[in-house]
């Protein structure tokens, strides 16, 4: 695009652009705007460059085979779990178990762990703002051994109530599975005082990482949380890749979630037994090529540096809170003291869903609805919310061009 | 609508509308102002039996038979997709059973709805277009006579 880019005070974001060939396309005849990387980030050139190459270079099925394509096709795939550990601090490399996304992770530790743990009353315990993903796998689970589930309340500005938390800790608590970062609100959760105490009455944590690990320094040691799941498309990388990082002595406790090639050592028609982790819980042929995608965008993130990749991106937000709110009739839902990255609002008399059409017309992608989190919009008392989500790539000059779009939406609906 | 119009000729009144537009801009902004027109639909007629699913938004959708001929009425929480309902209601509405029916509804392509809005809301548009078009079997097979009353 012709727009000039104002540099950020440490990153090139107009070199950053470059090298995301989709920002180059227009959209209704005008330059995109892309602000809907919640939802999923674009991919750099590196990414594209990465599926290209193996499916051209060393396509092959992993882990069997003996010929040379099959050994390179395993290097690749295997050097990606080993970046993944460094991505997220994890001690081992066993703990890195690949899945499709976040929600297959959630549901391998539901599925798996929560059978094998969960017994009539035991209590299980989420919060307010979860994604659907983070609220179902856990219903389920409740119904079918008889537990219950808690939810931690929010207040107005979208925070958890943390005393709220404390008051339902107590020796029924199995499990805790919260929202790193809410999805719908961008609210950041103080996980880490939040897994103490749930350590301290001797429950098992589980982290949705989905929207945090592109914005925030991961470090699951340090957190010491006992599960991790995230997304690579989230995270400049391909769809249809996630990371469970669970710790090895839970890992190794539990049953696997899924049967088949590649997840066992031995079989024979009276008896199986099972692979190693991480192997026992990647039955059937991986999503290879995504996988080793993967580690050109983990590159990527690496070579800017989270730290200034968040700076630029809390710049980003703090401008669009500032001229969003000068949009008469316009509220901005979730305004946590902690947040990432996201920008949810609604405007007097206009839908989302019009305010969506109307964005998309000038070629400004945001994300409209309830964002698979009814639970949440239930609480603000409201159908849904037009959310904008940013990403390394984003400037100043498209928050502008949102804003101006935006004051047409308010033109033409009041 | 215009009484003496029937659906093709509205269809083609729709279509030179559209025409007279520039940009889509201006076509959404006429779209919504048609929505604003609709006559208010008694919110007695908002219940889940009178809805139409789309993707984001609620659409309420009724029909009653007076004189051999359907007449629509209907609402939604967001106002382009209430536009698009109410073009729907003016080629459609005061028309007996067999016109619906056999209603083509080209005009929703012809003036680029289809290719303009995403799948998932123009399907909205083409269920809405299709719960009109069972009012009017519905009415057909219970009253194959037109009535006088």
């Amino acid at each position: 695009m012709n727009v000039s880019v104002p540099k950020s005070k440490s990153l090139d974001i107009t070199a950053i652009r470059q090298e995301f060939p989709i920002l180059n396309r227009e959209v209704k005849g005008r330059p995109l705007i892309y602000l809907d990387n919640a939802a999923t980030t674009q991919k750099p050139q590196q990414v594209i460059d990465a599926l290209i190459h193996y499916y051209t270079n060393y396509n092959a099925n992993i882990h069997r085979g003996i010929h040379t394509l099959a050994e390179e096709a395993t290097a690749a795939f295997e050097q990606t779990r080993d970046a993944v550990k460094s991505f997220i601090g994890a001690g081992s490399r066993e703990e890195i178990i690949f899945t499709r996304g976040t929600t297959e992770g959630i549901n391998l530790v539901a599925y798996s762990w929560g059978r094998k743990n969960i017994r009539t009353g035991d209590e299980i315990i989420i919060s307010n703002m979860e994604h659907h993903s983070n609220i179902v796998p856990w219903q389920l689970l409740c119904e079918e051994k008889g537990a219950v589930l808690k939810v931690i309340p929010i207040n107005d500005n979208g925070e958890l109530i943390q005393e709220e938390y404390e008051k339902m800790l107590g020796p029924k608590t199995k499990l805790v599975s919260l929202v790193h970062v809410s999805n719908a609100l961008g609210t950041v959760n103080p996980v880490k005082q939040m897994i103490a105490r749930a350590h301290a009455v001797g429950a098992v944590f589980m982290v949705d990482g989905a929207q945090s690990a592109v914005h925030l320094e991961i470090n699951v040691t340090d957190l010491d949380c006992d599960f991790f799941a995230f997304s690579a498309h989230k995270l400049y990388g391909p769809t249809g890749v996630g990371v469970l990082y669970g710790k090895r002595a839970l890992l190794e406790s539990m049953p696997p979630f899924q049967a088949g090639g590649e997840m066992i050592k031995e079989v024979t028609l009276q008896k199986t037994t099972f692979n190693d982790l991480p192997y026992k819980f990647e039955a059937g042929t991986p999503n290879i090529a995504d996988v080793i995608a993967f580690k050109s965008a983990l590159h990527f993130v690496h070579s800017i540096g989270k730290d200034k990749i968040r700076k630029h991106e809390q710049d980003l937000m703090d401008y669009a809170h500032l001229e969003l709110e000068k949009i008469p009739g316009l509220t901005i839902i979730g305004k946590a003291k902690e947040k990432v990255s996201v920008v949810s609002f609604v405007i007097e008399k206009a839908h989302p869903q019009d305010i969506g059409i109307l964005l998309d017309n000038r070629g400004i992608a945001v994300r409209t609805g309830h964002h698979c989190a009814q639970p949440l919009m239930d609480r603000f008392c409201i159908p849904g919310t037009a959310r904008a989500s940013f990403a390394v790539y984003n400037s100043r000059y498209e928050i502008d061009e949102l804003v101006k779009g935006l004051q047409r939406v308010v033109k033409i609906l009041s | 609508m215009n009484p003496h119009l029937n659906i093709a000729e509205t269809e083609k009144e729709i279509i030179e509308e559209f025409a007279l537009f520039d940009s889509w801009d201006d076509k959404y902004e006429y779209i919504i102002d048609m929505g604003k027109r609709l006559s208010p639909l008694d919110p007695k007629f908002k219940t889940d039996e009178n809805r139409v699913r789309g993707c984001q938004s609620s659409v309420w959708l009724v029909a009653d038979f007076r004189d051999g001929k359907l007449f629509f009425h209907a609402d939604s929480d967001a106002m382009i997709v209430k536009g698009l309902i109410s073009m729907l209601i003016r080629v459609l509405s005061g028309r007996t059973a067999d016109e619906i029916i056999e209603a083509k509804m080209d005009f929703i392509r012809e003036i680029g709805m289809t290719t303009h809005l995403a799948q998932t809301r123009s399907n909205g548009l083409l269920s809405m277009v299709k719960q009109m078009k069972h009012y009017a079997l519905a009415y057909k097979i219970k009253d194959p006579v037109p009535s006088k009353n």
